[in-house]
């Protein structure tokens, strides 16, 4: 599949003969499964398992979870309970199902920022930066419709404050609020189409990921030195890569088992560690709880969209501007999906032709900035919005936007790059040598000629 | 062994926001320490049919439990009541059934009553719906070692009555420190109201102890099972990863060494 040379699958037996002259399956498979990967990835490349893992989990327990849930306003909060009371091992499968999403978003950030650190969307790999950013999307749309579906006081409130940014929305955003919701409020059948929704978004998420593999096995993997893998002949490419197979799949698998025995944990000993208490109260329209938060992994976007209240210069000459059509609502709902739709961007926005940060002086810094700004963001968002979290907020917002709009073009301009390594060999070999210590091979390593 | 904390200011520094109660703030809380905190820790069987003693006797004339079944008095690690004693149990109540179109007396597997009127929240729940502290910073990671804090803070609600009063638009409302305001609740335990059926002190820091574990109890009946499933399943998955670590230096070791060599 990709385009390092490496070795093809040769069906030998007769019967390997027949089935690959008519469906070459397991050349398929074989070749996805030996595709020639960079020897020096580090541990930051191995998210991808962990989401996919992720993924494949909560299918598995939320397909379990379905055979016992009612999706009706008056029995969804009952029958949760019957999945945590009644069906046998139901509280560990709804846990893990609820922390499992948790999971999945912090492995996600990680690897989305590995990306941005290393300059894995440079290119050739846009599109598969542009696949992921629509997965993340999908993630958020599944996360925030499935949080629905317990019918607590926080699923039925969040649901209400988030559908009301579309009806932020001049003139056809009431009307497509209603369409959304299927009534003139958050009722029963929001709660049967978001059921409906989150149990088909994962789908055509997992298929957007055999995109995003195929589209970098097309491509190769970008890896921490940002140098490409040698491809004049099979024996340079070997130099710089192993095969997948066992090498990574080993070495994946063990990170992956490292880190799900921390999940495990978790959800054995704290598993409403991360949630919201409100939660196991069943949705009331008549209460309305005083503080209504996003989970933890929506923060940093709930801080952007509240960041813009009306007494914000740009948001005062946005409303002048388009005649008072944006008002300070709109223009939040703009500023948060436009905060995710300048990440999308950054392959075009990143004007360096060196792909990783390692060998970006500058760059490094404003990364990190860029990092604690996220977490910033999201202790803004989970703040009430009045006072000095607002500004709080509002600087960050303004440091999320500049970074991609303003610093990284720059940056490519103005910043001298550090010396890359000449291949990806002689990276693996200068990271080993740093490891051991010494410069240079240690007196029983000199090979005895 | 109590010690006061001032949650409400913790509240207020939540990173992960899990503060949030349904109306009102965090007021004083004591932190109690029951049987069932800490990654090992379990229900105490006395102290949940103590506490079953007290719902029976007080809270059930205005709250009710509409999620838990009477057979699960008798589950394991809960009340553990034997199965005659909850069948007797049960048959105090009566239920609606929908078939008979009739009230009849209650069996095993019926639910708990609702609450009674519209102002008395169902307890079933209730431990896992109020988070009474949040721990260093609003981080919320003593809950590992000391709970959700949702029993202490129906414990230290019990007994944080000052006795104030204050008549409202005909409604007599009453000062609670643990809730930090005015409730409509009426303060309910007084000292040796009621006779333990295993001759402990009926005390009102008891009664408010035995029932708020028996509260947790209804609002997570799982969670002796959940941590040993925790328990082994850490102990597995390091195991696992132990191997696999040694599968993974043995499998890099020959490629290491020859990229080092040359």
């Amino acid at each position: 599949m990709s385009g390092i040379p490496h070795d093809h699958y040769e069906p030998k037996t007769n019967a390997e003969k027949w089935l690959h002259r008519r469906l070459p399956i397991v050349g398929l498979i074989y070749d996805t499964i030996m595709i020639p990967t960079p020897k020096n990835l580090n541990w930051m490349w191995i998210w991808g398992i962990v989401l996919m893992f992720c993924l494949i989990l909560q299918i598995v327990t939320g397909i379990v979870l379905v055979m016992h849930y009612t999706p009706h306003a008056d029995m969804a909060f009952a029958s949760v309970e019957h999945i945590m009371r009644n069906v046998n091992g139901g509280f560990m499968l709804r846990y893990l199902h609820q922390n499992g999403a948790m999971l999945f978003f912090a492995a996600v950030y990680i690897h989305i920022f590995r990306g941005l650190y290393y300059g894995s969307y440079k290119t050739p790999r846009e599109i598969t930066w542009i696949i992921g950013m629509l997965i993340y999307l999908l993630m958020m749309a599944t996360a925030f419709m499935g949080y629905v579906l317990p019918w607590g006081q926080m699923s039925f409130w969040g649901a209400t404050v988030i559908t009301g940014l579309f009806g932020a929305i001049p003139g056809i955003g009431e009307p497509l609020q209603m369409w959304l919701l299927g009534g003139p409020a958050v009722g029963n059948a929001t709660l049967n189409r978001f059921f409906s929704l989150h149990y088909l978004l994962p789908f055509v998420i997992l298929g957007l990921t055999i995109l995003h593999i195929w589209a970098f096995h097309t491509t190769g993997n970008n890896n921490p030195s940002g140098v490409d893998v040698r491809r004049g002949s099979k024996e340079e490419a070997e130099k710089d890569t192993l095969p997948f197979w066992p090498y990574f799949v080993i070495k994946d698998l063990f990170a992956l088992v490292l880190i799900l025995a921390g999940f495990w944990a978790l959800v054995g000993f704290m598993p409403g560690f991360l949630g919201h208490a409100d939660n196991y109260i069943e949705a009331n329209p008549l209460v309305t709880p005083s503080h209504i938060v996003p989970e933890w992994y929506f923060l940093p976007f709930y801080a952007i969209l509240r960041a813009f209240t009306s007494d914000v210069w740009v948001v005062i000459a946005a409303n002048w501007l388009s005649f008072g059509i944006i008002d300070a609502a709109f223009f939040g709902v703009l500023a948060m999906f436009a905060s995710i739709f300048v990440m999308a961007l950054v392959p075009w926005l990143d004007t360096s032709s060196v792909r990783s940060g390692r060998y970006r002086p500058m760059f490094k810094w404003w990364f990190w900035l860029l990092v604690i700004d996220f977490f910033v963001l999201m202790w803004a968002g989970a703040m009430p919005a009045e006072g000095i979290y607002t500004t709080i907020a509002l600087i960050g917002t303004a440091y999320w936007f500049g970074y991609f709009l303003i610093i990284l073009p720059i940056l490519g301009v103005i910043e001298k790059p550090l010396p890359q390594p000449e291949t990806i060999e002689a990276d693996f070999k200068a990271g080993l040598k740093k490891k051991s210590g010494g410069s240079g091979p240690s007196p029983e390593q000199i090979p005895a000629e | 062994m109590f010690r006061k904390l001032a949650a409400s200011a913790l509240t207020a520094a939540t990173l992960m926001a899990t503060p949030a109660l349904a109306a009102g703030g965090l007021g004083e809380i004591t932190d109690y320490s029951f049987s069932f905190e800490g990654p090992f820790g379990v229900y105490d069987r006395n102290q949940l049919q103590r506490g079953l003693q007290v719902y029976t006797e007080v809270c059930s004339s205005c709250h009710g439990l509409e999620f838990v079944a009477f057979r699960t008095l008798s589950d394991r690690n809960g009340p553990e009541l034997p199965d005659d004693q909850m069948r007797a149990y049960a048959e105090m109540y009566e239920v609606w059934d929908e078939e008979l179109r009739d009230w009849r007396t209650a069996a095993g597997p019926d639910h708990f009553p609702e609450s009674q009127f519209e102002g008395a929240p169902d307890l079933s729940l209730m431990a896992k719906a109020r988070v009474g502290f949040e721990g260093p910073y609003g981080l919320g990671l003593n809950q590992l070692f000391r709970g959700l804090g949702g029993a202490e803070y129906i414990a230290s609600f019990l007994t944080g009555y000052t006795g104030e009063e204050d008549l409202q638009a005909g409604t007599l409302f009453y000062y609670n420190k643990a809730y930090d305001g005015w409730v409509s609740m009426n303060p309910v335990l007084f000292e040796d109201m009621l006779e333990y059926a295993d001759g402990t002190p009926a005390t009102e820091e008891q009664m408010a102890q035995d029932v708020a574990a028996f509260l947790m109890w209804t609002a997570e009946p799982k969670l002796v099972e959940r941590k040993r499933a925790g328990f082994v399943g850490v102990i597995f998955l390091s195991v696992l990863a132990a191997l696999l670590y040694l599968t993974n230096k043995q499998l890099w070791a020959p490629i290491k060494r020859a990229a080092k060599q040359d």
